[in-house]
């Protein structure tokens, strides 16, 4: 058995992080399944539904005997400091499954138009509510999901692959070249990261698509992360060419890079796998961050950060609170990668420390 | 003779000379033993000669002028620790695959041969291949080092303490098991250790050295008997004889 899946063991050893790492596989299976389990397409409004509180699901017919799931039409009024107020009328509108609904391009791959649950017309289904353009919110953290979790991890994976092989390179051959690279990494390091963020953000044109935006975000993002890594990383690579097998790899014939490749930045990885893990919160937190202050992701697409926007006035909160719902997901998302982050080092270290190896 | 050293001298940084100018000739067949206590330049000469320390000074010639890749063929190292000598994230398949990349390229069976055939000569069983370091104890892990040493057929095999940091009867195999390879092989050894009784067992030729200087070089049975250097009887004394003559 490897040494990996001796950790994978212990980690899952460990209930809660076991749960988190669930939790985590779930929002990312949702966020592929979006367009079939949201009942609504991302750009679909209904402006009579302003601030919709989510919709009650009633499965009693009103003699009492049981119908399956409906809901109900809701009428608007005002009331009388003019604030919206909807009462549900007598309309009943069931909850129809694998239904037709507006089409869309299912994994990229066929046109298909069933959704998982969706109510006919003139009838809404809001699970969490509607925001200001009565929009779904419930389909919109859905399909805000796939911004908001691909970017930390696309954002992750680049910026660990600069770190790792710029630690690598400057641990392995040290000197002068050492030199440059950790000089180069603290000039990153030195600037307070939400302003470089800023800084970058201004740098790139305003008039892009929202896919040039997704992709100038996940770069700016990983812009920021690779310099602390990479200067872990060195540390551990001063100690690790100096092993043995290094040295047996190097009368090998083996050149430089592949050594660092095969028998040197292997051996960070426990240190590594736990540090992206722990650092994709800092990098989805990044974009909402960005989308809050309406420098990322545009309405109307969808991220979590964008649509928490919204929650910036008090007075909205007050009598719309739903629309924290956003705020709801990015904590449960940063709190489980922070557990399986946690998790998977400890599950390395008692290896680590039996062999003595360096972290 | 195979492999000539020139002159070598080496001094890290902080001053400690490591290497004070060494010759050595290590001829066919004549295995070389090193002794000297730790500190004393044995390893830093072993690497200097792989090329894994660059010496300040001196040259390593071997028999023949070959190039890089057939020098690491033909003189292979076996380290000290068998606990980090073998990379323990890969099986003792790629382990030994990884020697084969100085071969002249092989078919995945004839590796597969060769493999089997190593781990024979180290007595090894011929199904472990898929298993990993960690599963090994230290004797079997040397032997498992030893066994990529041999995969390239090399001429010269350099054993850095290679059984010191066994117990003694682990040890007793290992020393058994080089002594009938080297009948079967036609290998040279070079064998570096403090062990005197290991050293006198394995080599024809024996150096000692301290403080970076080789002191004395001759027949082994020149060394034990009358030894000319007033540190290396002091060795053979302590090793062998721990009361101090009065």
């Amino acid at each position: 058995m490897s040494e990996m899946q001796l950790a994978w063991q212990r980690f899952a050893r460990d209930r809660v992080a076991f749960i988190a790492l669930g939790v985590l596989g779930l929002l990312y299976a949702l966020t592929l399944f979006a367009d079939v389990i949201a009942p609504y397409a991302l750009r679909d409004e209904s402006r009579l539904h302003t601030y919709c509180p989510p919709t009650a699901l009633h499965f009693f017919a009103a003699d009492g005997s049981f119908s399956g799931p409906y809901v109900r039409g809701v009428a608007m009024h005002y009331d009388k400091y003019r604030r919206r107020s909807y009462d549900e009328t007598r309309d009943i509108y069931p909850v129809k499954f694998f239904a037709r609904g507006e089409s869309y391009q299912f994994l990229g791959l066929m046109r298909m138009d069933r959704h998982l649950f969706t109510v006919d017309e003139p009838g809404r289904i809001y699970l969490l509510g509607a925001d200001s353009r009565g929009r779904d919110i419930f389909s919109r953290v859905l399909h805000g999901a796939r911004v908001s979790l691909t970017i930390g991890l696309l954002g992750v994976l680049i910026s660990f692959g600069i770190g790792l092989l710029v630690g690598g390179i400057a641990g392995y051959f040290g000197g002068p070249v050492d030199n440059v690279l950790m000089r180069l990494c603290e000039m990153v390091m030195m600037v307070p990261g939400f302003y470089l963020l800023l800084a970058l953000r201004a740098a790139v044109p305003d008039s892009l698509n929202s896919l040039q935006i997704y992709a100038a975000i996940t770069i700016i993002l990983s812009f920021i992360g690779w310099a602390g890594l990479a200067r872990v990383i060195r540390g551990m690579c001063l100690s690790l060419k100096e092993r043995d097998y290094v040295l047996a790899a190097r009368t090998m014939g083996l050149g430089d890079m592949e050594i660092i490749v095969r028998h040197i930045l292997p051996h960070t990885i426990s240190y590594s796998l736990a540090a992206v893990t722990l650092a994709v919160p800092g990098y989805i937190l990044g974009e909402s961050a960005l989308s809050l202050i309406g420098l990322g992701i545009q309405d109307p697409y969808a991220s979590w950060g964008n649509m928490l926007s919204e929650a910036m006035s008090i007075v909205r909160l007050q009598f719309a609170p739903w629309i924290l719902w956003p705020a709801f997901f990015i904590g449960i998302t940063v709190m489980c990668f922070n557990l399986v982050g946690d998790a998977w080092r400890d599950a390395w270290d008692p290896l680590l420390k039996g062999r003595g190896e360096g972290a | 003779m195979i492999l000539r050293i020139e002159g070598l001298c080496k001094t890290y940084p902080g001053g400690v000379k490591a290497l004070d100018g060494v010759s050595l000739d290590i001829r066919a067949g004549e295995n070389l033993g090193l002794v000297g206590e730790s500190g004393c330049g044995k390893t830093t000469l072993a690497r200097a000669i792989m090329g894994l320390v660059a010496p300040d000074k001196g040259t390593v010639i071997f028999h023949g002028h070959p190039g890089r890749r057939e020098f690491c063929r033909q003189v292979r190292m076996v380290f000290q620790d068998p606990f980090s000598s073998l990379d323990p994230r890969y099986s003792v398949r790629a382990i030994l695959n990884e020697a084969l990349r100085l071969e002249p390229r092989m078919t995945t069976g004839e590796g597969l041969t060769r493999m089997r055939r190593v781990l024979d000569l180290v007595r090894m069983p011929r199904d472990i291949l898929s298993r990993y370091p960690h599963e090994f104890s230290g004797g079997e892990r040397q032997r498992l080092a030893i066994a990529r040493a041999l995969m390239t057929e090399p001429s010269l095999l350099i054993l850095d303490e290679a059984v010191s940091s066994l117990d003694v009867l682990v040890q007793k195999d290992i020393v058994l098991m080089l002594e009938d390879l080297q009948q079967r092989l036609r290998m040279t050894y070079f064998f570096i250790s403090h062990n005197l009784r290991v050293v006198r067992r394995l080599s024809r030729k024996i150096a000692v050295m301290t403080g970076g200087r080789i002191v004395e070089y001759a027949d082994r049975d020149e060394v034990f008997n009358r030894p000319s250097h007033p540190y290396t009887r002091a060795l053979i004394q302590a090793a062998f004889n721990y009361e101090v003559a009065p």
